[in-house]
């Protein structure tokens, strides 16, 4: 795939929607299962992750071209982003208590969550496979983070739903969970037609 | 040649990472001198901003008690907070009811300083230290519960109310890789200053309880803080009815012990309740108090005594037993220690009997 081809806009929607990294990849599951019995916090999570995504990308896309790149150390890539990940998630969080402390309330308890989510680590693997540029990286960052906050709610708010209907005793939490994002990820997919990425 | 590359660019990355946070941490973090306020100006601390109450009250020797170590997950580190702590957070929602969440309650493990803060605490906190202590003696009792005797290192003491509680740490054993810390009850007499002791029933898989019959002897020295509790009896009555199963006889015995050195006036009734005959603990030094004492009264009741027990005492279960001798509430205070299942079997026996469910005691374990 020529890359540098695809328009960033693209992109963007296409990582919200098509190639969802949540229900086309499954990456980012177990945060992805554990956090949506609430919509409240499930969407509070999907924001703190779409802000992180954001940075990161950015941060992960200078590291490896201005480091990694011109050292020969692609191969350790894996090590190299979560380092930077897992640090700029650190200082994400101390700016965000000093400068905006009711976000930090909002959003701070998922932030040491976050560092592990595999989505994460997944967007700065894809943005060097795909041999992304700078800006189609960061609406790539951007549109993924969105695509996941707009997953997990959609699964929080049907969840909510579900829990107050009457379901087969032996279906009750994983397993309906997991048949939900199955029909979800079928959904999502139906858009394939319009644009894709992947 | 590529190994070093590789060793020294992943050192220089995390390197580079580390210095950034600890100077982020350095100009982020540091919200100056702040002052804790407590209880009105009682006491005023001046600590660093940018840590918790909970570690900042603990730097300056005054311990909340706290069983998690600032996790959110116990939610024993309550604090009130007059002013200066900032909105409830997510992480406290679970502990606090409506009525404290209205009083300003909060955990202080999550409260962070950053502004000058007041608050309330307790007279009783005040009391509470960190000791270092040793191990002078292992006495069993029965097959499952062992009474240990500690005595403070560098010849420090402490005051506490009979019936109060420490908490021990446990070191790791075996398997276990954490430390684990735990409350017990003080079984021995408050003028007996220099140590302490606890009665401590072995409890299957239980982190510390383990620890304590498996590993602990004499000499070991332990990390312990006390005394925490408000497990003390009222002085507004001068009859006590006293209620214990198993270890739940610690504090008792030490209230019996303290009021009789004391020479108080107080009638008191002490019913404990076991299964059989070898659960029995303490009966002699119990039975010796009575002679002495005649307004002190031990009961001792077997739910199931084995034949070859030769019980003669009384049989049923303590509860029963305890309806048998007292009629009424006529004033009196009831002090229950053991079991939450006992707790409340007896609570309601005794509500039943027109006692005062105010006038109730209670240590649920």
């Amino acid at each position: 795939m020529d890359s540098p081809q695809i328009s960033p806009l693209i992109i963007f929607f296409a990582s919200i929607i098509t190639s969802n990294m949540v229900l086309s990849n499954f990456l980012g599951m177990c945060s992805f299962i554990s956090v949506s019995n609430e919509f409240k916090t499930a969407s509070g999570l999907g924001k703190a992750v779409t802000l992180v995504m954001i940075f990161t990308t950015v941060i992960n896309f200078a590291v490896y071209r201005f480091i990694v790149v011109p050292l020969e150390l692609e191969y350790l890539r894996y090590v190299v982003f979560i380092i930077v990940i897992a640090a700029s998630v650190q200082i994400i969080e101390l700016a965000m208590d000093r400068f905006l402390p009711e976000l930090h309330i909002k959003l701070g308890i998922f932030l040491p969550l976050i560092t592990v989510n595999c989505a994460i680590l997944g967007i700065s693997l894809f943005m060097v496979i795909r041999d992304y540029n700078f800006i189609q990286t960061l609406l790539f960052g951007a549109g993924s983070g969105l695509g996941w906050w707009l997953a997990i709610s959609t699964l929080a708010a049907i969840r909510e739903k579900t829990n107050k209907s009457k379901i087969p005793q032996g279906l009750v939490g994983p397993g309906l969970t997991f048949i939900i994002i199955g029909l979800m990820a079928l959904a999502f997919m139906g858009f394939s037609g319009i644009f894709t990425i992947q | 040649m590529e190994i070093l590359k590789t060793i020294l660019s992943v050192t220089g990355i995390a390197t580079v990472l580390t210095v950034l946070i600890i100077i982020a941490e350095k100009f982020l973090n540091n919200y100056g001198e702040c002052k804790i306020d407590i209880n009105e100006g009682e006491k005023e601390l001046a600590v660093d901003g940018g840590s918790s109450l909970l570690t900042s009250l603990a730097a300056n020797k005054i311990f909340i008690p706290s069983a998690c170590g600032g996790k959110a997950t116990c939610g024993m580190c309550k604090v009130k907070v007059v002013n200066g702590a900032g909105p409830l957070l997510p992480t406290e929602e679970p502990y606090l009811s409506p009525e404290e969440r209205a009083a300003g309650v909060r955990l202080s493990c999550q409260v962070k300083i950053k502004n000058d803060i007041k608050i309330s605490v307790p007279e009783e906190l005040f009391n509470i230290r960190e000791y270092q202590a040793t191990i002078t003696s292992v006495s069993e009792m029965t097959h499952d519960i062992i009474e240990y005797r500690f005595e403070f290192d560098d010849g420090e003491d402490i005051s506490f109310k009979a019936g109060q509680y420490m908490q021990i740490e446990s070191k790791p054993y075996g398997k276990v890789k954490e430390k684990a810390t735990r409350a017990y009850s003080i079984s021995s007499v408050p003028s007996d200053n220099k140590a302490f002791e606890l009665i401590i029933r072995r409890v299957p898989g239980g982190l510390c309880t383990t620890y304590m019959h498996e590993h602990a002897k004499v000499g070991d020295k332990m990390r312990v803080t006390g005394p925490y509790g408000d497990f003390y009896t009222r002085d507004d009555s001068d009859q006590y009815i006293f209620m214990a199963g198993g270890s739940g006889l610690a504090p008792i015995k030490s209230i019996v012990m303290d009021i009789v050195e004391k020479g108080l006036d107080k009638k008191m009734i002490f019913f404990f309740g076991a299964v059989t005959k070898k659960d029995l603990y303490h009966t002699d030094f119990f039975r010796e108090i009575e002679e002495k004492y005649p307004d002190f009264k031990y009961i001792p009741a077997l739910s199931n005594p084995a034949p070859e027990d030769n019980w003669e005492g009384e049989t049923g279960l303590v509860t029963d037993v305890m309806k048998r001798y007292v009629e009424s509430g006529n004033g009196r205070h009831a002090y229950l220690c053991g079991s939450p299942g006992m707790i409340n079997a007896c609570i309601k026996v005794l509500t039943s009997i027109d006692f005062k469910e105010s006038l109730i005691y209670y240590d649920k374990f």
